[in-house]
Order: structure tokens, then sequence, then C-alpha cells
């Protein structure tokens, strides 16, 4: 087996939005038969194509790292989050809620270094301009179960995340099928090419710095989206 | 004061209490999700605004505030209500979100459905009261004792079970003689386990992902070269491609293996920090505080099962409350000079607020936990709706068996409004209960100190 560079996502959500269904539409191509609850961590390979028809064609390892998002395991997650060179953020678009609790995972990634009494940290300590400045990891967003929203909602008025305009970061709405040539899927594979960039060619490449200073800059402040 | 202004002010109390409910169901119990029907989040807060209702009157009446018969006639509606909740809307509503979570029942046939649930439920319900001696036979069908006396069954037995628990769990957790020593090293090396695991099953997947890689490429060139001495080397690959489809099945089922091995680690790591976390906690000074009153709480559970076992034993049942008996002892063997009823008054009211607000804040505390331990996004409205219920029995038993508590002055407006129960019974029950579930608690908690790693081995 030559060797193949590999890269690492972490995948993280609140619990039951659908992260280890996720996890496995992408590397199986086919949706999970019986989900359960995700205890720990659990790990899934995809091999992926980088700048796929290009001379520049390379293959990567892309390992899905989904971990599970009870309350109750907080203390001992944070021994999967270091190292990692990507995040998948993902929220389920019938409930709200979880869609405002990814600021706190993204603080909880972030303050994994500040000792092991990290509680959720609070809306204020947690600044995404600084983030996007600081530690440059590529960020996706993930909104699941897009065909239940509609049973649920009368009017479903599909505002975009918050969080995805605070970050720079892309944004997609899934059912439960990820068909090749779908805009979802482009973007995804456009994500795991970011993530490939950042961690492998940040050298040679002009930085978008200016690119995700001037969208960080454009939206407001954490504490107008507060909205409760 | 009049009845209407008595009315006006229970029913300022009563909102009071709604909103109470309200904000603990958003910002506590439902947390997380998103509230897609009201009528949950409005029957959990009228069920807690109806039992406060019932504690505050309780209150009312040692105190001697407001008129009696208004009192009286508040007793009555209340108590209708809350029978009226907990029997007739939460089962028919639990039983309707049940309904709907299942995918294959249709839409129509759902209304229907809740109410043959809801009348098999009320005929297992009337069922549940026969073996029981709690009614005197002479009863109508639907009068308060009915309802109150099976209701009051299943609410001490819930009562009696939590205490039982709560009693040996308490000076478990915070005693300090029962924690483990947990260094820094052992977490550290659980963790390094644990990554050491999963690195091995991100080999081994990938593995799997070239192989199906392979067989992919090779079952791509299959449609090239049909002729002799291609198809010799096609025969080849096929075979290469059988053995290598059971070499995935092979490394399929390692990597199972491995995967139950990392939640096994996972789970050891997670105790490791807590019991680190708990070690932490009990070198603060509400740690100290909390280890001090630990023994005081061990010897009365132990005091309590004792008496328990006494009771039931030579079955018998107190006859006097602790007020009255403390100040018989106060006055007889100490001889200390004091005016009974009006420190009677005072002690009992102290006593059963006491025993009121511990024992919301303790439900409302256990029964938070218990929903954040089984909830999910699917069943969270039906466990909202299940905790009310537990909710509303257990408040109305802690009424019937808080008539123990109070001098017999006090207990009058209980025995009024409730009828002729078996009260004994019920006393009884709890204690049988409580042993049961104490000694059941200190039998598991045994087993799972026996089982932890690391101890003793």
């Amino acid at each position: 087996m030559a060797a193949i560079d590999k890269v690492r996502i972490i995948v993280v959500g609140d619990s039951g939005v659908g992260k280890s269904s996720l996890t496995h539409l992408i590397c199986q191509h086919q949706p999970i038969s019986n989900p359960s609850w995700t205890i720990g961590c659990s790990v899934d390979v995809k091999l992926h194509e980088y700048k796929e028809g290009t001379p520049y064609q390379k293959t990567y390892f892309i390992e899905l790292w989904d971990i599970g998002g009870s309350h109750s395991h907080r203390n001992t997650r944070s021994v999967f989050y270091n190292p990692t060179h990507g995040i998948i953020l993902v929220h389920d678009l019938t409930n709200r809620k979880s869609q405002q609790n990814l600021q706190k995972w993204l603080g909880e990634i972030l303050n994994r270094d500040s000792g092991c009494k990290s509680r959720y940290s609070s809306f204020d300590d947690f600044d995404p301009e600084q983030f996007v400045g600081s530690t440059q990891i590529p960020i996706l967003v993930i909104g699941t179960k897009l065909d239940l929203v509609e049973q649920v909602r009368c009017h479903s008025q599909q505002r975009s995340s918050t969080i995805a305009e605070e970050c720079g970061a892309d944004e997609i709405f899934l059912i439960r099928s990820l068909a090749a040539g779908s805009s979802s899927a482009v973007k995804l594979s456009r994500f795991f090419d970011k993530v490939i960039e950042r961690r492998y060619h940040s050298r040679d490449r002009i930085s978008p710095f200016s690119d995700k200073r001037r969208s960080a800059v454009a939206s407001l402040s954490p504490k107008f989206y507060h909205a409760d | 004061m009049g009845f209407i202004e008595d009315t006006l002010v229970i029913l300022i109390t009563q909102v009071f209490f709604f909103a109470g409910g309200w904000v603990f169901f958003v910002k506590k119990l439902f947390r997380d999700y998103e509230v897609h029907h009201r009528l949950v989040q409005l029957i959990f807060s009228i069920t807690f605004s109806l039992s406060c209702t019932m504690f505050e009157l309780i209150i009312f009446e040692i105190l001697r505030v407001l008129d009696s018969s208004s009192r009286y006639f508040h007793w009555n509606v209340g108590l209708y209500m809350m029978l009226f909740m907990v029997i007739v809307v939460i089962p028919f509503y639990i039983g309707y979100f049940i309904l709907s979570n299942i995918r294959f029942v249709k839409q129509q046939v759902i209304r229907p459905l809740t109410v043959m649930i809801w009348l098999v439920y009320i005929y297992i319900f009337w069922k549940l009261g026969d073996p029981f001696p709690i009614l005197s036979p002479k009863q109508g069908i639907l009068s308060i004792e009915q309802g109150i006396s099976r209701i009051g069954v299943i609410g001490v037995t819930v009562m009696a079970l939590l205490s039982g628990f709560g009693a040996v769990n308490y000076p478990y957790t915070s005693m300090a003689y029962f924690m483990r020593p947990v260094t820094p090293a052992d977490v550290q090396a659980i963790e390094k386990r644990l990554l050491q695991t999963m690195d091995m099953i991100v080999v081994k997947k990938k593995r799997i992902a070239l192989v199906k890689k392979g067989a992919l490429n090779n079952g791509s060139g299959d449609g090239q070269g049909r002729s002799g001495i291609w198809g010799m080397l096609r025969n080849v690959t096929t075979s290469v491609g059988k053995s290598s489809s059971e070499n995935v099945w092979q490394l399929k089922q390692e990597v199972a293996g491995l995967e139950e091995l990392s939640r096994q680690l996972f789970l050891e790591a997670h105790d490791t920090h807590n019991m680190q976390e708990r070690l932490i906690w009990a070198s603060t000074w509400q740690g100290k505080y909390f280890n001090f009153l630990g023994y005081f709480f061990s010897l009365y559970c132990m005091w309590k099962i004792f008496i328990s076992t006494i009771n039931i034993v030579f079955d018998r049942v107190g006859k006097k409350d602790p007020v009255t008996r403390g100040m018989e002892i106060a006055v007889h063997w100490i001889g200390i000079n004091i005016d009974v009823t009006f420190w009677s008054q005072h002690i009992s009211f102290f006593l059963v607020g006491c025993i009121v607000v511990t024992s919301i804040r303790g439900l409302l505390l256990t029964l938070t936990k218990f929903f954040y331990a089984i909830s999910s996004s699917k069943s969270s409205n039906i466990i909202v709706l299940v905790l009310a219920q537990i909710m509303g029995m257990y408040f109305v038993s802690s009424v019937l068996l808080m008539r123990m508590n109070m001098p017999a002055e006090y207990r009058i407006i209980i025995t009024q409004v409730l009828g002729e129960l078996q009260f004994n019974f019920y006393h009884r029950w709890f204690d049988v209960i409580f042993l049961v579930s104490a000694l059941s608690s200190i039998g598991f908690l045994y087993l799972a100190r026996k089982q932890a790693p690391g101890e003793g081995v």
C-alpha cells in the first residue's frame, strides 16, 4: 500500500442531529440502516481525489471522526479534538436549538487546551472573526432532515444560519441522499479540497485571507444574533 | 376576608406558579429542543401550578390564613382538577403522541385509536385498586376517594423508591470514604489506549477502502480482453477479487471488535474523568460540607431502615407526629415551660415548609436529570408528559403522607377533603417500598463498586 496522505475532519453537533448517518452516507455512499447513539467516537474513511480532472490530481484519505454529542460525555470528548484539519458542524433543521448550540460546540473545540474544566463557554467568549483570522481551520455547516421540516413548520423560511455567515463557512441542507453532481456534493468536495489545501499546500497558495476578512467583517457581531 | 378576595389571592399565586413551571420548562427541560407543541408546555405548567397550590393550601391551613370555608372549597376544586389532569388529560395525550411517533399509523386513525387506548388504560387503572385494601367499600364511582386512592398507591411507590435510592446514594456520592483515588497518570493512560484503538480502527478501515477501490478498478477493467490469454488473466483477477472480498469480510469483523473495545475504553475514560472531578469537588468547601453532612445522613438512613423494619415486623403505625412528640419530650422530660399551641403552630409550619420546598426541588432536579439521560428529539414530548404525570402523582401522595407529620388539629382538612382513605395502609406501603428500594440500592452500588476497574484486584 503506497503511502497515501491523510487529513482529519471532526464531525460535531448535538445529540440526535444525524452525524453518524451523515458520515455513513459520505463514506459508504448509501444511507445507514439502523443508526444508534454514538458512544465516544466512530471513524470512517473516504478516498478523495484532490483536484480531480487536473494534472495535479492526487488521492488523499479523509478521516471523518464522528464524535458522540451527549452532554454527559463532555469531559472525555476533548481527547478526540486534537489534531484536526477541518470541522463539520451538523445541526437539525427541525430543531432550532441545535443550530444555536453550534456556537457552543465551536467554543468547546477551540477551548480544548484550556484545562479540563471546560464548561460551555458563553457567547461572549467566542469571537468568530478572531477565530477565522487566527486558526484558519476550514468549517462546513450542514443542516439535516430537510424533508421533515415542512411537516413540522407551516411556513418554512430558510434563514441561512448565522454561524455560517460569521465564520465565512459554506452551508449545505441535506435530505437523505447525496447524489453525485448535486450542489451539495459539489460543496462537500470543495470543502475537502480546501481542507487538503490548507494542510498540505499552504505555502504555495495565494492566501484568501483578504476574502475571509471581508466576509467576516461584513457580518454583524454575534451579540445581535442572540435572538431568544 | 370574603370569598372573592380569597379566590383572588389563590388565583394570583396560581398564576405565579404557572409562570414558574413555564420558565422551568423552557430553561431547564427543553434546553436543547425546539417546542413544536405548545400544548405539552401548557400541560406541564398547569400540573405544576396545581401541585404547588395544594402545598400552599396546607401552609395556609397551618398559618390560618384565609377563611376555612374558602380553603375547603379551593381544596376540592384543586383536587378535582388535578385528578382530571392526571387521569384523563395526560394519559390521553401520551397515547396520542406515542401513536403519532409510530410511522405506519395513518393520520386519520390516530384519534379513534387514542380514545380506545385511553379506555383500556382506564380499565387497568380501575383494576389497580382491587388488590389493595385502600377503600371502605361504600363510596360512589366518581368520588374523589376512588381516584385519589389509586393515584396514591402509584405516587407513594414512586416517592418511596426515590427516597430509598436517594437516602443511600447521597452518602455514597458525598462521602470521601467512598471515592477512589485517581491520578492524572491514570487518566492519561486510558486516553492513550483509547487513541491507540482508534488508530488501529482507522488503519483497518483504510485497508478496506483500498481493497474496495481495487476491486472497483478490476471490475472496470473487465470489459476489455475476452480472448484466450486475457481470459486466463481475467480468471486470475476474479479469483483475486474473491479472496479480497473475504479479506474485506475479515477486516470488517476485526473492525467491529475494535469498535466495541473503543466504546468500552471511552466509557472507562469517562468514569475516570468523573471520579477525578468528584475528587476535585470534594476538596472544595462545598465538598467538605457535604462530606460532613454525609455522615449524618448515613446514620439517618440506617435509622430509617431500622424503623421501617420494626414497623413492618411489629405491625405498628406511629400515631403521633414528630412535632407533638417533640413537644412532649421537651415538656415532660426536659421540663421546659413552653406555650405548646403557639410553638406547635410555628414548628409545624417550619417543618411542613421544609418538606414542601425540598420535595419540590428534589423532584424537579431528579426529573431534569432523568430527562437529559433518556430523551431524544423524537421522544421529548412523550417523556415530558410522563414526567408531568409522575409529578402530579408524586405531589398528591406527598400531601397524603404529610398528614402524618402534622399535629392533629391540622390534619382535619386533609382528612375532610381526601375522605375516608385508609391512611395507615399508605404509610405501611411507603415503609415496605422504602425498605426494598434502600436495600436494593445498597446491593446495586456494592456490585457496581466491585466491578469498577482498578478496584482491589
